[in-house]
């Protein structure tokens, strides 16, 4: 359903355009008190994508909070991606969600039934991945805005941090990039092909369950999902992390063909420069790479597929697998050795 | 030569104002913007265009000129 209100024109920022940039983060915090706890194990000096916390022997808590405004018109579609958002962090660092509460603010002027719908996309996302909702906060606010507070489960010795990829690993992408540019394109009304933007929600609203079940069966040592910071934030993280360097085939990473037209076009958003502000130091790219390409892989993602990075041997038998179920994960990369430069864009 | 005001908007909007002027098709443009996005949307889409962009920096806000 449709709102009088259009939902997106109440949002400053699309989707993940709208998190603060990295850089800004760390320095933010980087002066406060924390306890020392040995039982965590990822904490945010990590950077990671949440938090885990060691119970007992076999059981870790892996915990993690996510929300923004709206990125669809529709509020049930928007309901569903901002809950997808929220559950990926918990798969990106190999774990289980299992509850979950509610995080809302609606605008004075929305009414009841946008509300509804926001929180039904939710249920059936949180439904979806056997995780339950047990209760939330909801404020009035200018901006509407929706996520959820997810706690899961992980095995202590099978976390999947962003900073354990080991020199030779392979590197899967599981979503194609350029929503943040379509989006913002769509915004501008630049874009009007309803099917693309459909297709597009779709990918959105599309859990990475499938893919953590799958990866979790393989050699993988790190993984991260790739959302606001973009391909070449999110992955600068994992090269820092890691002490290694990260080599992409630009030519086989996944994207959507309408969101270079609309690079070319000017319809980046403000995360893909802040994401370029962040990382770009550490990044060499082929003077080949068109520009246009180069703003797809810094432009932020919402609800963004995993980076995967599995031992070699097991690449083949993990692409494959993953490829029956979601068609478009591709190899897009390989890690060596640190090199001078924490990134290496190949043609 | 015409000169669009984009100060004060967010992106995509000052690339809105652009296209729409640019439809006259004319030699010289300027365009004012205050933001770093902006500027670099506006001179990728005024280059994807067949422009030349010169930016200029006034104060807090960037002179776009652009020509053919």
């Amino acid at each position: 359903m449709e709102t009088e209100v259009k939902l997106t024109k109440l949002a400053q920022c699309a989707g993940c355009g709208a998190k603060v940039g990295a850089g800004t983060l760390a320095k933010l915090l980087a002066d406060f008190p924390t306890r020392y706890d040995e039982r965590l194990i990822v904490g945010f000096d990590k950077s990671d994508d949440a938090s885990v916390y060691v119970i007992t022997e076999d059981i870790a808590l892996v915990q993690t909070v996510d929300f923004f405004p709206p990125i669809a018109d529709d509020p049930y579609l928007f309901g569903q991606i901002a809950a997808t958002n929220s559950l990926s962090d918990v798969y990106a660092m190999g774990g289980q969600p299992r509850l979950a509460l509610n995080i809302m603010s609606v605008t004075s002027d929305m009414d009841k039934e946008a509300t509804q719908e926001i929180l039904r996309g939710g249920y059936e996302k949180a439904y979806e991945a056997d995780t339950i909702i047990t209760g939330g906060h909801t404020i009035e606010n200018p901006q509407p805005l929706y996520g959820l507070a997810v706690s899961g489960f992980v095995h202590p010795k099978k976390v999947l941090t962003n900073s354990g990829a080991h020199p030779g690993d392979v590197l899967i992408l599981t979503k194609p990039l350029g929503v943040g540019i379509l989006t913002t394109a769509f915004k501008g009304e630049m874009i009007q092909d309803q099917n693309l933007m459909n297709r597009l929600y779709e990918q959105m609203a599309a859990l990475n369950k499938t893919a953590r079940d799958l990866m979790v069966q393989y050699d993988v040592h790190s993984c991260t999902d790739v959302t606001g910071f973009g391909l070449m934030g999110h992955s600068f993280e994992m090269a820092q992390g890691s002490d290694a360097t990260i080599h992409f085939q630009v030519s086989d990473i996944p994207f959507h063909k309408e969101a270079f037209e609309m690079a070319e076009m000017g319809m980046i958003p403000a995360g893909a420069y802040r994401n370029r502000h962040y990382a770009e130091a550490g990044v060499t790219a082929d003077p080949s790479i068109p520009l246009a390409m180069q703003d797809i892989l810094y432009d932020p993602q919402t609800s963004g597929g995993l980076l995967i990075a599995v031992n070699e041997k097991d690449a083949p038998k993990l692409i494959s697998q993953l490829q029956d179920a979601i068609p478009c994960a591709r190899i897009i990369g390989y890690v060596t050795e640190k090199q001078e430069n924490a990134i290496l864009l190949h043609p | 030569m015409k000169t669009v005001d984009a100060r004060g908007l967010s992106c995509p909007e000052p690339v809105i104002m652009a296209k729409k002027a640019l439809a006259s098709k004319d030699s010289k443009y300027e365009v004012l913007v205050d933001n770093v996005t902006a500027k670099e949307n506006v001179t990728r889409f005024a280059s994807h265009q067949g422009y030349q962009v010169a930016v200029t920096e006034q104060g807090d806000d960037y002179l776009l000129t652009l020509t053919k």
